[in-house]
């Protein structure tokens, strides 16, 4: 066992080594998170592992088509379920289109600021949610759409019930959705009832997103909806983001401490829908109603 | 490379082994398997390294890393910092360990797994993150759980293939 040292003169010790991979790591580290010089180099390591993700996945597919075809036992019955409610949603939609009409015609009278643009319908692409990275210090979800695909950067995914998040990362054939729950997610907010701004952060923590400073004596109550309010110019206005859970007084804070639960459910469902970004003429929208605080 | 006095190890059969791991720790897995999945490259790393020092070089290891960091979209150095403490504390101890048989190595791998998620945590925390919940921590169990079988079969799986190249 004690017959190795010509190695030594070969070649530097495991310390130093361990030591300028660590310094090479930090570095990575320190450019990933704070300066983001070279935003390709995740996209080129991506393509690399993309045929061995494919093989990965291979299990989860074969399993995902057994279940699809058990499912496809109980298709005509789903398939009149969705027609009703398809009947029911397109007469909402009708009395919707009428409002909206409704309401550009008394804000042309008013002459207020013209609203954007209801976009429903407008090329949102359907993508599925692939899986949950192992990561347990992110909230992040990867879809199966990608560059390729005509996904951009920032561009808001929902689904049937609510926000879910926004596309932060992007690779050629698939992208990462970083979640509201993310610490580092921020969705600007209004109450639905009373119209009172807010913005909504993540907490890092599972179904926990935290209304910061508000102060104890603001009007708002437990069940309250929160709906994106559109200011920022990254989420279209009014949909649903989270429901107030419940509000406690921060132990020597001056702010409330609110705790709310998004309504999207990520783990519930496999298809997310990805929104068209956000025309640039609303940016100029949340111009004045920042000006006016 | 420099040559062990252990029977040297087939390149092809580490690199399958590593491509393998990095395959099993690429699978879609959610809920409670995802948090009782071991790190299964960080396993092979360390038996290639345990048994066969100086095969894989710490720049091999840092690469597995980076496409950890991105197929877990993690923060890109993480994985690789992790897995340069694996290949550095077994390079290490590697002597030392190979004294035990497999079972009695389970222990002490599971010590350097649980080392290498400190690492991980403290990046994590350091980049302002919030700290994990305490099963993160029950991937080092399962990690020294498969170790037994994880050395048996890698151990099996070259010795036909090592045999004639001794002589």
């Amino acid at each position: 066992m004690e017959t190795t040292p010509q190695f030594f003169r070969h070649s530097p010790g495991p310390f130093a080594r361990f030591l300028v991979f660590a310094l090479l790591s930090c570095l990575l580290i320190a450019e990933d998170t704070r300066f983001k010089y070279f935003p390709n180099l995740r996209q080129a390591i991506g393509v690399m592992i993309f045929p061995l993700q494919q093989i990965a996945y291979f299990p989860a597919d074969i399993y995902d088509r057994i279940e699809e075809f058990i499912a496809s036992f109980y298709w005509m019955e789903e398939n009149e379920k969705l027609r009703q409610l398809y009947l029911e949603n397109k007469a909402q939609l009708l009395t919707l289109h009428a409002l909206e009409a409704e309401n550009r015609h008394l804000r042309n009278l008013l002459g207020a600021v013209e609203k954007n643009q209801l976009q429903t319908g407008a090329n949102v692409i359907l993508a599925e949610i692939l899986y949950t990275p192992r990561d347990p210090f992110n909230r992040k979800i990867t879809l199966n759409k990608g560059s390729y695909h005509d996904i951009q950067l920032g561009q808001a995914v929902i689904d049937d019930k609510g926000i879910v998040g926004q596309v932060t990362q992007l690779y050629p054939w698939w992208s990462e959705v970083t979640l509201l729950t993310d610490k580092d997610h921020s969705v600007p907010v209004q109450v639905l009832r009373n119209n009172i701004r807010s913005i909504v952060t993540g907490t890092g923590k599972n179904d926990e997103l935290a209304l910061r400073f508000l102060s104890m004596n603001t009007d708002i109550q437990r069940d309250d909806l929160l709906v994106t309010s559109g200011i920022g110019g990254v989420y279209p206005s009014g949909i649903p983001v989270a429901v107030v859970q419940r509000i406690e007084q921060d132990s020597g804070g001056d702010f409330a401490l609110i705790i709310s639960t998004p309504v999207a459910g990520v783990d519930r469902n496999k298809q997310v829908l990805v929104l068209p970004l956000v025309p640039a003429a609303l940016n100029e929208l949340g111009e004045p109603a920042q000006g006016r605080r | 490379m420099t040559q062990d006095v252990y029977v040297p190890a087939n390149n092809w059969v580490i690199a399958v082994s590593l491509v393998a791991a990095l395959i099993l720790n690429l699978m879609p897995l959610q809920g409670d398997f995802l948090v009782l999945r071991p790190d299964f490259v960080a396993i092979a790393l360390a038996y290639w390294n345990v048994n066969h020092p100086y095969k894989i070089g710490m720049l091999i290891a840092f690469f597995l890393g980076l496409m950890m960091d991105v197929g877990d979209a993690g923060i890109l150095g993480q994985h690789a910092l992790a897995y340069c403490v694996i290949v550095y504390l077994t390079s290490v101890f590697g002597r030392r360990l190979r004294l035990f048989n497999a079972v009695r190595q389970a222990p002490q791998i599971g010590l350097i797994l649980f080392m290498m998620q400190t690492v991980m945590v403290l990046i994590a925390i350091s980049t302002g993150s919030p700290s994990p919940e305490w099963h993160y921590f029950l991937a080092t169990v399962t990690g020294a759980l498969l170790w037994v079988p994880a050395s048996v079969m890698l151990t099996t799986l070259q010795k036909p293939k090592a045999d004639p190249d001794v002589l």
